[in-house]
């Protein structure tokens, strides 16, 4: 496994047009918040202008707990994702 | 085929905001392209091949981060920033073309072959009219984010400038333009911020890039005949005009980096809008257009 | 009708049971559900070996960025180059949410620890190799891809909805390329059946190995992320090309490929699958050369990661 640490992740909201609700379009990494709404622009508006952005590291995100409503949930915490933040593979684990 | 993309469609409403493909906006539409009163098609053709070829051998400088950008959402900025350049340049050269102004292009290009091609591909390094900042060779991440800091924030300068421009084509092309600009140069700033402001090592491949970068400044302030003659017809911008605005930009943005800022370089005679350049431009225009030579009556 | 309480012991037995259930009724898993462990790792793998593929794929014609010989080619086949950039990214990101790491992954990119299309090995010797990729490369990509709009994982799925869109301008573009090659010069029509000779058995190769030596397709299979066989979407690209071959007036290099009036599909010869596993393992014409290309992107620009991770902190991580 590298020594290197990559760049925090970022979710990222895009509001395609007026009148729309942001929508959940994808992540990236980034060094911090302004990069990280330059980039999403860049890789998911494709220059499309006009339209709005929203961004926000993964690790801010807090999650509804899961209950017994919905017993699919994994018993995993208040997380949205298994995002390496929260979910360490040990390096020698092969083909992961 | 169709089947395939029909369904696509279908699944996701089809309103093509994910597709980022070959339909670039085309400014000229319903633009009028009668050439200004008292202006000589000569002058505004030569006038718009400066401003395209500097698009056009910075796109191609851009380019060839491609694949080798330090993250992928770097590969995709250089991507988007040499797309609006080479679309700048097109309209340009065009422009250039359709007032008559081809060199010696046209003996070289078969008929088939439409202006902006034969401008771009048939050319040699003395006909074209960029200057030395964009034909200079990339140098690694730093230098290449100064560099993209200097042309972009001249070329908005400029380009602000000549949206007043009473050729309605040169208007068109920089008003879109700028907008174009001004995101390259905030990308670029950004960049540049980070660099000098970052680590020890970036501080200092920044500062080298600024003081390799920085003599290039010594003839972008200096109007040819044709500059001049245009700017008192009220069509193109004198470059010295935008010298101190430029100055005060770079100046803000190093400082904030902790870069320092070189003396300003003493202007001399401008030589890469006159066809002088160096050996680089030859080499880049080898590649650029050594395909297209090597097939004078192909259509692509 | 409504589940009764879990344990506080999770119930993997019962989870299990949910979870085929959902797969079975074509519904989607999502990141936190609960999910069999060899399901995550095969998609992580799967997801993993896509992205690699975009990213790596983006060399063969990137190689003909500088060069194109029309404007309105460059633009094009930047646009499309930057496209893969793009696709590469989403990818990753389905990757990340169950658990994987776009840094650790790239590492096990260039350290061949994993593996990506076989096809990007191959060289792009003129300017017909981008039409032809774009035609027989991405067209192949396509079958293969339109399936897993609907794989069980929701991140994937979602993720192959927006990539398979932007691949159908790339097919059009390289069919289009080709088109107009074809009706120029003399020389420009030896350039495409060059080109076509050369990528034709590599595409086939694309779809895998024989249904009879892909040991593990039917978990793949049973799990929703795989949605059809290797020879079934095979066949699927050769009906689908024939056609097109014959309108763009070029050979496909196949003495046996021929119409079976019976079933209205095409039989083709055999494929030298010796080819496919020596360039997977390694021994094809260009991995050495992408592999290092990748190294260089990511070791000679460390210090750029690390200068603007530094200028972060320096100035707050939300500056």
């Amino acid at each position: 496994m590298s020594a290197r640490a990559g760049w925090p992740l970022y979710e990222v909201f895009v509001r395609g047009k007026r009148g729309l609700n942001h929508v959940h379009v994808g992540s990236l990494h980034a060094p911090d918040d302004e990069m990280a709404v330059h980039a999403a622009r860049d890789v998911y508006t494709r220059r499309n202008e006009g339209v709005s952005i929203w961004v926000v590291r993964a690790d801010a995100i807090t999650a509804s707990s899961p209950d017994e409503k919905d017993p699919m949930f994994a018993p995993s915490g208040d997380k949205v994702y298994r995002h390496p933040t929260f979910y360490d593979i040990p390096a020698d684990v092969p083909h992961i | 085929m169709e089947t395939v993309y029909d369904a696509l469609d279908a699944a996701h409403g089809g309103g093509g905001q994910w597709a980022f493909g070959t339909g670039f906006d085309d400014p000229l539409v319903g633009v009028d392209t009668t050439v200004p009163d008292g202006v000589d098609p000569a002058d505004l053709g030569a006038y718009c091949l400066m401003l395209g070829d500097d698009a056009l051998v910075l796109a191609q400088r851009l380019t060839e981060w491609i694949t080798a950008a330090p993250e992928l959402e770097e590969e995709v900025a250089f991507g988007n920033t040499a797309l609006d350049l080479l679309g700048q340049a097109r309209l340009l050269l065009a422009r250039a073309g359709s007032v008559g102004v081809l060199g010696s292009s046209r003996d070289r290009a078969s008929a088939t072959v439409p202006d902006e091609d034969a401008l771009a591909y048939f050319r040699d390094a003395d006909e074209f009219r960029c200057t030395g900042l964009v034909a200079a060779v990339n140098g690694d991440f730093a230098r290449t984010m100064v560099r993209l800091l200097v042309a972009s924030t001249v070329r908005l300068a400029v380009l602000t400038r000549l949206r007043g421009s009473r050729d309605p084509v040169l208007a068109a092309v920089a008003a879109k333009g700028v907008h174009e600009l001004a995101y390259h140069r905030d990308h670029a700033a950004r960049w540049v911020l980070r660099l000098g402001d970052g680590t020890a090592e970036s501080h200092s491949r920044a500062q080298a890039g600024v003081d390799a970068v920085w003599p290039h400044l010594t003839d972008l302030f200096t109007a040819t005949d044709v500059e001049q003659r245009l700017a008192a017809a009220g069509v193109a911008v004198d470059p010295a005009d935008v010298r101190e605005e430029v100055h005060d930009v770079l100046a803000t943005v190093l400082t904030r980096a902790t870069l320092r800022v070189p003396d300003r370089p003493g202007d001399v005679p401008p030589r890469g809008r006159t066809g002088v350049h160096g050996p680089e431009l030859t080499e880049l225009l080898g590649t650029l257009q050594g395909l297209a030579r090597e097939h004078p009556a192909a259509t692509w | 009708m409504p589940a009764p309480p879990l344990d506080p012991v999770v119930d993997e037995a019962r989870l299990q049971e949910l979870f085929d259930a959902t797969v079975a009724a074509e519904r989607r898993i999502e990141p936190r559900d609960w999910m069999p462990e060899g399901y995550r790792r095969t998609l992580v793998r799967q997801i993993a070996q896509h992205a690699h593929s975009e990213i790596i794929g983006m060399q063969p014609e990137g190689d003909w960025l500088l060069r194109a010989p029309s404007l309105r080619r460059k633009a094009v086949l930047l646009a499309k180059v930057q496209d893969e950039a793009g696709h590469g990214m989403y990818l990753y990101s389905a990757a990340e949410t169950l658990g994987a790491d776009r840094t650790d992954l790239t590492d096990r990119l260039i350290d061949g620890r994993q593996k990506y299309s076989s096809i990007f090995n191959y060289p792009t010797l003129t300017f017909a190799d981008v039409g032809v990729i774009g035609w027989l490369v991405d067209g192949a990509a396509i079958c293969n891809q339109v399936p897993l709009c609907r794989s069980s994982y929701g991140p994937y799925a979602r993720a192959m909805i927006r990539v398979c869109k932007e691949e159908s301008f790339h097919q059009r573009q390289g069919y289009e390329l080709l088109l107009t090659m074809m009706g120029g010069t003399d020389e420009q029509r030896a350039m495409v059946q060059d080109a076509v000779d050369r990528w034709w058995w590599p595409s086939l190769m694309m779809f895998g190995p024989p249904d009879t030596d892909s040991p593990n397709s039917a978990q793949s299979m049973a799990w929703g992320i795989k949605r059809h066989s290797n020879d079934e979407l095979r066949q699927r690209f050769v009906d689908m090309t024939v056609p097109q071959a014959e309108f763009l007036g070029v050979r496909l290099p196949d003495p046996d490929l021929a119409l079976d009036p019976e079933t209205g599909r095409h039989r083709f010869g055999p494929i030298d699958w010796d080819e496919l596993k020596r360039v997977i393992s390694g021994d094809g014409p260009c991995n050495a050369e992408r592999i290092a290309r990748r190294r260089a992107a990511r070791d000679d620009n460390a210090w750029a990661l690390e200068a603007a991770s530094a200028y972060a902190q320096k100035h707050g991580a939300r500056s």
